[in-house]
C-alpha cells in the first residue's frame, strides 16, 4: 500500500460531492457524467444541451486549473496500446449508456441516495472491473 | 443563463476534485482495483468522502419544494433490475477494467495534454451515441 493517498483521496472526494449536491440545489440534476454526455448527443433534448456543455466545459477547466496549483506537477501514465483504449472507451461509453449511469451516477448519487438499482449496478461494474484487471494482469500479463 | 453558470461552477468543482483525488490517474485507478497485487486503497476514500458530502447535503436539499434555479428536481424514476442495469454495468466494468478512465476522469485526463484520453474520450462518445441511436427513443 506504499501509494495510499488517504488525504488527497477524501478531499477531492468531498469536492466531488460538493459539486453533486450544488448541481442538485441549483439546477436539480444529478451529476452523471454519462448521463450528462448522453445529453449533447442525439437524440437531443433541448433543455438539457446548455447546462451539459457548461458542466463538461467547466469539468475540464477545473481539472486544468487545479493542475496549475499542482506544485509536485503529477503527471500521469496511460500504457494501453490505442486499440485497447479505443474497445475499452467504447464499452464504457455503451455500457454506462445500457446501464443508465457510471461511477458517478451509480457510485456516488445513487448509492448516496440508496437507490437499490445503483447499488446493484455499483457492484457488477466494481467486481467485473476488478475481475478485468486480474486477467490483464495476472493471467495475460506480467503481473506488473 | 445562471443555470449555465451554476452548471459551469459545479463542473469546476467536480474535475478539480477528479485531479486532486487523483483519480484522473489510471494507474491510480487500476491499482485500486487490482486487489491481488499491490493494492491502493485510494478510491475507496474518493467514494467515501463523495458519499458522505453528498448524502448529507443531497437529503437537506431535497426538504426545499424545488432547485433554485428549476422548477422541479429531475430525479432518476426508474426502478427493479432488468438485463439492461446488469449487462450495461459488466460492460462498463470491463472497459474500466481495460482502461482505468471512468467518463468523468477521461474527460479530465485531457487537461494533462496526452493524446490517448483524447482518443479514449472520442470512442467513449461513440459508445453513448451508439447506445442512444439504437435504445433511446424506446425506452425514454
Amino acid at each position: 500500500m506504499e501509494n495510499f493517498t488517504p488525504y488527497s483521496a477524501l478531499a477531492g472526494g468531498a469536492l466531488i460531492g460538493l459539486a453533486a449536491a450544488l448541481l442538485m440545489l441549483f439546477n436539480g440534476r444529478i451529476a452523471g457524467i454519462s448521463g450528462i454526455i448522453g445529453n449533447l448527443l442525439p437524440p437531443y433534448q433541448r433543455s438539457n444541451v446548455g447546462w451539459s456543455l457548461f458542466f463538461l466545459g467547466g469539468l475540464l477547466l477545473g481539472a486544468l486549473s487545479s493542475r496549475l496549483f499542482d506544485k509536485n506537477l503529477t503527471d500521469i501514465r496511460i500504457d494501453m496500446p490505442l486499440p485497447v483504449l479505443l474497445i475499452a472507451g467504447l464499452l464504457v461509453g455503451y455500457g454506462t449508456g445500457l446501464g443508465g449511469g457510471c461511477t458517478s451516477g451509480h457510485g456516488v448519487c445513487g448509492l448516496a441516495r440508496l437507490s437499490p438499482r445503483s447499488a446493484v449496478a455499483t457492484v457488477v461494474f466494481m467486481v467485473v472491473a476488478g475481475i478485468t484487471v486480474f486477467i490483464v494482469r495476472h493471467l495475460i500479463g506480467t503481473g506488473a | 443563463m445562471f443555470k449555465n453558470l451554476s452548471a459551469l461552477f459545479c463542473g469546476i468543482l467536480f474535475g478539480s476534485g477528479l485531479v486532486i483525488s487523483q483519480m484522473v490517474n489510471p494507474v491510480k485507478v487500476l491499482a485500486f482495483l487490482d486487489i491481488t497485487g499491490r493494492w491502493d486503497p485510494s478510491l475507496a476514500l474518493v467514494m467515501t468522502g463523495a458519499l458522505i458530502t453528498f448524502g448529507v447535503s443531497y437529503r437537506l436539499i431535497l426538504r426545499r419544494s424545488a432547485p433554485l434555479l428549476e422548477q422541479r428536481f429531475h430525479l432518476p424514476t426508474a426502478v427493479g433490475f432488468d438485463a439492461r442495469l446488469l449487462i450495461g454495468g459488466a460492460l462498463f466494468g470491463i472497459g474500466w477494467g481495460l482502461s482505468g478512465f471512468c467518463p468523468g476522469a477521461a474527460i479530465a485526463a485531457i487537461s494533462y495534454g496526452h493524446i490517448e484520453p483524447v482518443w479514449f474520450t472520442l470512442a467513449m462518445f461513440g459508445g453513448i451515441g451508439l447506445f442512444r441511436l439504437i435504445h433511446v427513443g424506446k425506452i425514454i
